[in-house]
């Protein structure tokens, strides 16, 4: 009976938070597209979201896209199916390893930076000084933030998609032995609009939920320097898996048929 | 003082009642300050005063009453003045609440270049001129809030808070955190900007040295009601055993707080 008691209690926690998470994004939906706009920190933002997390994200690419050659040739030799390499590398890092782990890493990087910020800004009332001086936390400190977060991360993700395929590139023609031109002629061959562009779709969602995740949970941060890192926390473990989540229907969205 | 009261209240609370959960923090408190006034609320630790304050500021919504301001529901008016770009209300935070992103004259003139649109330079000009008003040098605009000590933060707020020349004052524990010469000083300069504002104050604090430096009028806040309220000068002999107690900060009498820390 206890044990059926907290499963329930549990289950209704988590109804409620996934309400005040809806009602947070439609709150600042609906304050983002009325003015004022702040757009010197919708600048701000994009530089911090995007330019700032290049190296990361660029490592992460060109690692995956290296790795995935290899293991695609390893096991397509099984059945000699190695010329497929290329086909595989561009298709795998568009559609799939390039919006999502650009978008995770992302998560790590900025929704954690965000709830810190926005978490401390509320825990020494800051917040509540936006409120007294006429300004709109949403619009002031939510806003620019998922309007850069949204339009950015594709960018990124393209970026990421590049060096991904340069990085399949590499391994192929400098450790496999593939021929440069006949690899990136294959590649090109492979490559359909669709697959890049239900990548940038991807983006720009994961975009959005990252930096919603990093806003709502410091928005809501409660009591002191504890409070602060338990925001911090939940916002990326809750953007990466709202993200892998999301990725999955995104998916079917474009490919099930 | 007559004349006064003809004139409608600047702030009127009628029967303000708020919860937390089971914990009913306000209980129908009841409320009114006239332009001019320099009202300080005290109170023990937890007793509500904060609340009071983040109702008035429309901050939180109250369960039950209301709370005008010149005739404006309270969590109205903060939405309405933004949009009219009028600054009717300033707000001390007790740790200065300065933001750590902006320097200094920047913190200062952000009310005004948010509701007025003022432009940069004239708004570093007007930021200079609160610092200097508050004791601080021109020198000190351009650095950022860590780089200040606890009395300089507690300058630059209120420099903040009176830099859009607001109708009323609301200030947060003056003195928290500061050494008691500090702690003076701030009072003595909050007292003479509410006077050169000619705004209505309203102070809370669990200092009784500080208040009754800043009051002209005190009141006292407990289990969620004013049980006390009258000329500074008449506090000593408010003939209220909770009053008493707690202006001479005795341990033993009517309230039996939160001694043991249980809330």
């Amino acid at each position: 009976m206890g044990a059926l008691r907290s499963l329930g209690r549990t289950f209704l926690a988590f109804l409620a938070a996934v309400g005040r998470l809806i009602v947070f994004a439609l709150e600042a939906l609906y304050r983002t597209v009325r003015p004022p706009y702040y757009l010197s920190h919708v600048g701000r933002q994009t530089i911090e979201i995007g330019y700032y997390s290049l190296p990361v994200v660029g490592l992460t690419a060109i690692f995956t896209g290296m790795v995935l050659a290899l293991q695609s040739y390893t096991g397509f030799a099984r059945f000699s199916a190695e010329s497929a390499i290329p086909q595989v590398v561009v298709v795998t890092i568009t559609r799939e390893l390039g919006p999502v782990l650009a978008g995770l890493m992302v998560a790590g990087r900025v929704a954690a930076a965000m709830a810190a910020e926005i978490g401390t800004m509320r825990v020494t009332e800051q917040i509540d000084a936006l409120t007294t001086l006429y300004t709109d936390p949403f619009k002031y400190l939510v806003a620019p933030r998922l309007i850069a977060g949204t339009l950015v991360m594709p960018v990124l993700v393209l970026v990421a998609d590049i060096i991904g395929v340069f990085g399949g590139f590499l391994v192929s023609v400098y450790k496999l032995g593939f021929n440069g031109a006949s690899f990136l002629q294959n590649t090109v061959n492979a490559l359909m609009t669709q697959d890049v562009v239900s990548g940038l779709v991807k983006a720009a969602v994961f975009g959005f939920i990252v930096t919603l995740m990093g806003c709502y949970h410091g928005y809501n941060s409660r009591g002191g320097a504890q409070g602060v890192g338990k925001a911090t926390t939940n916002a990326v473990v809750s953007a990466s898996i709202l993200l892998l989540c999301f990725n999955y229907f995104i998916t079917e969205l474009f490919f099930a048929r | 003082m007559t004349q006064k009261q003809n004139l409608p209240p600047k702030i009127r609370v009628r029967g303000l009642s708020k919860s937390f959960g089971r914990k009913a923090v306000l209980q129908g408190l009841d409320l009114e300050l006239h332009q001019g006034d320099s009202l300080v609320i005290i109170g023990g630790s937890g007793s509500g005063k904060s609340v009071l304050l983040k109702c008035m500021l429309g901050l939180l919504h109250p369960d039950a009453g209301n709370i005008e301001i010149d005739g404006t529901p309270a969590d109205r008016l903060i939405h309405r003045e933004r949009e009219e770009g009028r600054a009717k209300i300033g707000m001390l935070f007790q740790n200065a609440a300065l933001f750590d992103s902006l320097n200094v004259w920047r913190n200062v003139s952000f009310g005004l270049m948010q509701s007025k649109g003022t432009s940069a330079r004239e708004s570093r000009e007007i930021a200079i001129a609160k610092l200097a008003s508050v004791g601080l040098a021109a020198d000190v605009a351009e650095l950022y809030p860590a780089e200040l000590s606890g009395g300089m933060r507690k300058r630059v707020g209120l420099a903040r808070a009176i830099a859009t020349e607001p109708e009323i004052l609301f200030i947060d524990e003056p003195t928290a955190g500061l050494d008691p010469i500090m702690g003076h000083a701030i009072d003595e300069l909050i007292v003479a900007c509410v006077e050169k504002l000619g705004a209505t104050a309203l102070t809370i604090t669990h200092d009784m040295a500080s208040a009754r430096r800043i009051s002209k009028r005190m009141a006292m806040l407990y289990e969620g009601k004013l049980i006390w309220d009258g000329p500074t000068r008449t506090i000593e002999r408010s003939g209220n055993p909770y009053v008493d107690q707690f202006i001479n900060g005795r341990p033993d009498g009517p309230i039996q707080g939160n001694l043991a820390g249980v809330d």
